[in-house]
């Protein structure tokens, strides 16, 4: 049996030719086996909704977006920040690292209702709970990228007399990128959950509450609509990051 | 006559340990001539890397006194008075080759940048390395990658060059040839240069002086002149039976020492 690596051909169009199988059999067999549209509706139906309701899946995807977007730069910024101070004071490292840990515990559910009885129903709790969901995870990667430079490029850098500000722009910060972008790609798709997660709890705009309300209503089809829209969203801003990766890191 | 390169005293050379300090050479008295090539000798744990750090400022003497070229090393370090090349060729790997050799113009003390800018591309010719000034460190082989500290750290002209088993890693043909080019960079820029090495035939080959240390305690236990062997320019044929001869007294200096 031939094993050796696939044709550039085919490694593009086996992925495409697999994910149309499953979605021809989805098409065809699932009204077959007698599942009710209700529960699952069928391919075509679910692309009916994105012709026929394109403006109302547009309007809920646009506030979805933005606090997805918005949790993301924050979180980041934030852990990012936390990230260079812990790194230059041991004792603020000390004294508050902890504290950091034990809020990581606190799961992102139990904590979204307090999030909306302290800053309302707008955007803007749904901004913070996509920021505190990216937050922890860039964190801790920030802080392993940043100490990753080895002890003899300290050396190094120590022999030709650099200043602090020298050794981190221009060994820790760049040593640190990898790490980075690593935990920036999984806080593209788990901002998106943060901001619909907010969304379930308290909204009447956005992809988190259309998925409620078609819940509640029985429009499966808008649903799923929905969900397709949510993991299109996730998949935009992931390759947002990697391209963004590759423009910076081109080392590797 | 100028100061010498090194000249130490009753210096003691290790490690800040957790509760007290790790002793790894002790009472080391070794005076070193500018302009000199020494060889530094001996099997790992003897502190020949450690002596190397507490030169270049990166560690301070336990005990007793160290002058470099007649400062203390933390004033020549911070004048950049010394190049350091370690056994990891520590370039930059989101750096060009030639990037990684112009660092030193682009930290520390920048008054330097302007004067040298120049330096970069000759040391690049100087090394081999103009046609690949343009590639990423791990596009180039081992040996090209040393060949790159080595410029990056002559680019400040420094009067003393610290290499740390430069060519630990390399294999033996290429390490042979890298031996050669770095005796003609020698002979160029007539800096004194330290090589710590643990291959006998290195340190006889390069050392217009070689010193031998043992381990536990670290210590000199022999120090040849080999001038009187190579002439002025410190050239030997690795098979000249004179070499072989110090080659076997140096290797028994070792042997009765552990």
């Amino acid at each position: 049996m031939n094993r050796g690596p696939l044709s550039p051909f085919a490694q593009t169009v086996l992925p495409i030719l697999g994910a149309g199988s499953l979605i021809l059999a989805w098409q065809v067999l699932l009204p077959l086996a007698g599942v009710p549209a209700y529960i699952v509706p069928t391919p075509t139906a679910i692309a009916g909704v994105f012709a026929r309701n394109g403006s109302l899946l547009l309007s809920n995807l646009w506030p979805t977006a933005i606090e997805a977007l918005s949790g993301f730069v924050l979180g980041n910024l934030a852990a990012v920040l936390l990230a260079v101070v812990f790194v230059h004071s041991r004792t603020l490292q000390a004294a508050y690292f902890p504290v950091v840990l034990f809020f990581n515990t606190i799961p992102v559910l139990a904590l979204a209702p307090v999030v909306i009885l302290i800053f309302g129903l707008g955007m803007l709790p749904k901004i913070v709970i996509a920021a505190v969901i990216c937050f922890f995870p860039t964190l801790i990667n920030m802080i392993r990228g940043l100490e990753s430079a080895s002890p003899s490029e300290h050396e190094l850098f120590r022999v030709l007399s650099a200043t602090r500000w020298e050794v981190f722009w221009r060994l820790r910060l760049p040593r640190a990128l990898p790490m980075l972008f690593a935990s920036l790609r999984i806080a593209s798709a788990t901002a998106v959950i943060g901001a619909i997660v907010g969304e379930w709890i308290g909204s009447d705009k956005g992809l988190g509450a259309l998925i409620i309300q078609a819940t509640f209503n029985y429009q499966s089809d808008r649903l799923y609509a929905a969900i397709v829209l949510s993991s299109l969203l996730s998949i935009g801003f992931f390759m947002t990051v990697v391209a963004t990766e590759r423009w910076s890191v081109r080392y590797r | 006559m100028a100061a010498p390169a090194i000249e130490t005293s009753g210096l003691d050379v290790g490690y800040p340990g957790r509760r007290s300090p790790v002793t790894v050479i002790s009472g080391l008295e070794l005076t070193v001539e500018a302009g000199t090539f020494l060889s530094i000798l001996g099997p790992s744990g003897c502190g020949k890397s450690t002596f190397l750090r507490v030169v270049a400022d990166l560690l301070a003497p336990l005990a007793g006194t160290i002058r470099v070229m007649g400062e203390t090393p933390s004033a020549v370090r911070s004048g950049r008075g010394v190049g350091f090349v370690f056994q990891d060729s520590t370039l930059l790997p989101w750096r060009t080759a030639r990037e990684n050799v112009r660092l030193p113009i682009q930290v520390g003390r920048r008054s330097l940048s302007r004067m040298i800018d120049d330096r970069a591309d000759e040391l690049l010719e100087l090394v081999g390395l103009s046609a690949l000034s343009e590639r990423l460190p791990h596009q180039l082989s081992g040996g090209q990658r040393q060949r790159l500290a080595i410029a990056r750290a002559l680019l400040g002209e420094p009067r003393l060059l610290l290499m740390d088993e430069p060519f630990g890693a390399l294999d033996e043909i290429t390490r042979d040839r890298l031996n050669d080019e770095l005796l003609n960079l020698w002979r160029r820029t007539g800096t004194t240069v330290l090589f710590v090495t643990h291959s006998i035939a290195e340190a006889v080959y390069l050392g217009q002086r070689v010193i031998v240390l043992a381990a536990h305690p670290g210590r000199i236990v022999a120090d040849h002149d080999l001038r009187p062997l190579k002439g002025p320019d410190n050239r030997c044929s690795r098979e000249d039976p004179a070499i072989v001869a110090a080659m076997a007294r140096m290797r028994s200096a070792l042997g009765a020492a552990s």
